[in-house]
C-alpha cells in the first residue's frame, strides 16, 4: 500500500471515529438532560440542574465521547487538509437528526429536513473556502 | 422552538462564538509550540496560561456548554443540533469584523444557506387559519362536546 493510500485510509478511519464520537456524545448529553427534566431558569432551578448533571452518568459518558471527538478531530486535521475533514462535520447534522428519529422517536417534518439539508450545504460551502486568510502566524502580545 | 428556547439559543451562540474567538485570538498571540519536547511543551502551556484571552474563553465556553445542556432539556435533539449551526453565522461575522479575516463570497453563500436552514428548523410553521384557530383548547373541547 502506498503512503498516500495509507494516509487516506487512516484519515477516513479517524473521520469515521470523529463522527461516531460526536453523535454519540450529543445523544448521551440529550439522554441525560431528558432524565433530569425541564430546567427552570431560576437560581435554585439552575443550582439543582447543575447538581443533577454532575451526578448523571449519561452526561459524563457524553463528555468522554466529546473529548474523544476533539482528540480524533485534532489528529485528523494534523494528517489531512481541513477541507477534507470538514464535510464530516457538515453531514453530522443530518446523521444526528436521523439518530434523533431512531433513538428518541422524534418526529421530523419535511420542512425541518429541508432546513437540515440547507445547513449541511451551507457548512460544506463554508468548509471549502481557505482555512487561513490572514497570513498571520503570531500576533504581537 | 419556544421564545425562551430561542433566547437560550442566542445566549448559547454568543457564548460559544465569543469563547471560540477569544480562544483563537489568544492562541494566535501565544503562537505555536517551538517543539514537542516536554520542556518546550511546558513553556507553551505556561505562555497559554498567562494569556488573558484564554481565561476569557474558558468561562464563555463553559457557559455555552451549560446552555446547550439546558436546550437539550427544553427541545428535541433534532431541533437543538441543527439550530446550533447558527455558530457559523455569528462566527463568520465576528471573523470578518473582529479578526479581520477575508471572507469570500462562497463563504457568505454558505452562511446564508445555514441561516435559512436554521430558520426552517427553529421557526414553527404558521397554523392554518380556520374557524377554531383562535380558540383556547378548552373552548375547542366545549365545541366538540356540544357537537
Amino acid at each position: 500500500m502506498s503512503h498516500e493510500h495509507r494516509l487516506r485510509f487512516k484519515t477516513l478511519v479517524m473521520v469515521l471515529l470523529m463522527v461516531v464520537c460526536a453523535n454519540t456524545g450529543d445523544l448521551m448529553l440529550a439522554r441525560g438532560m431528558k432524565q433530569i427534566g425541564h430546567v427552570e431558569i431560576t437560581v435554585p432551578g439552575l443550582q439543582h440542574a447543575l447538581w443533577m448533571t454532575i451526578q448523571n452518568a449519561s452526561i459524563w459518558i457524553g463528555i468522554c465521547f466529546l473529548i474523544g471527538f476533539t482528540l480524533c478531530y485534532m489528529t485528523a486535521v494534523s494528517w489531512a487538509d481541513y477541507s477534507f475533514v470538514m464535510p464530516a462535520g457538515a453531514f453530522g447534522y443530518a446523521i444526528q437528526t436521523m439518530l434523533a428519529i431512531l433513538v428518541f422517536h422524534e418526529v421530523v417534518s419535511p420542512r425541518r429536513w429541508m432546513g437540515v439539508t440547507l445547513i449541511c450545504a451551507g457548512v460544506l460551502l463554508v468548509g471549502q473556502t481557505k482555512p487561513n486568510t490572514t497570513n498571520v502566524g503570531v500576533l504581537p502580545s | 422552538m419556544t421564545s425562551a428556547g430561542i433566547l437560550m439559543l442566542i445566549f448559547f451562540v454568543l457564548c460559544n462564538t465569543g469563547g471560540e474567538i477569544a480562544m483563537s485570538y489568544g492562541m494566535k498571540r501565544v503562537g505555536e509550540p517551538a517543539g514537542f519536547r516536554p520542556k518546550e511543551l511546558l513553556r507553551f502551556v505556561w505562555a497559554a496560561a498567562r494569556n488573558r484571552w484564554l481565561w476569557l474563553a474558558i468561562p464563555l465556553l463553559a457557559a455555552s456548554f451549560y446552555s446547550l445542556l439546558i436546550l437539550f432539556s427544553w427541545a428535541p435533539v433534532s431541533v437543538v443540533i441543527p439550530a446550533s449551526a447558527s455558530n457559523f453565522i455569528v462566527g463568520t461575522i465576528c471573523a470578518k469584523y473582529l479578526l479581520k479575516e477575508d471572507v469570500s463570497r462562497r463563504r457568505w453563500l454558505g452562511v446564508i444557506c445555514v441561516w435559512v436552514g436554521v430558520l426552517l428548523v427553529i421557526v414553527p410553521p404558521k397554523k392554518k387559519e380556520g374557524p377554531s384557530a383562535h380558540l383556547s383548547p378548552d373552548s375547542r373541547l366545549e365545541r366538540i362536546l356540544k357537537f
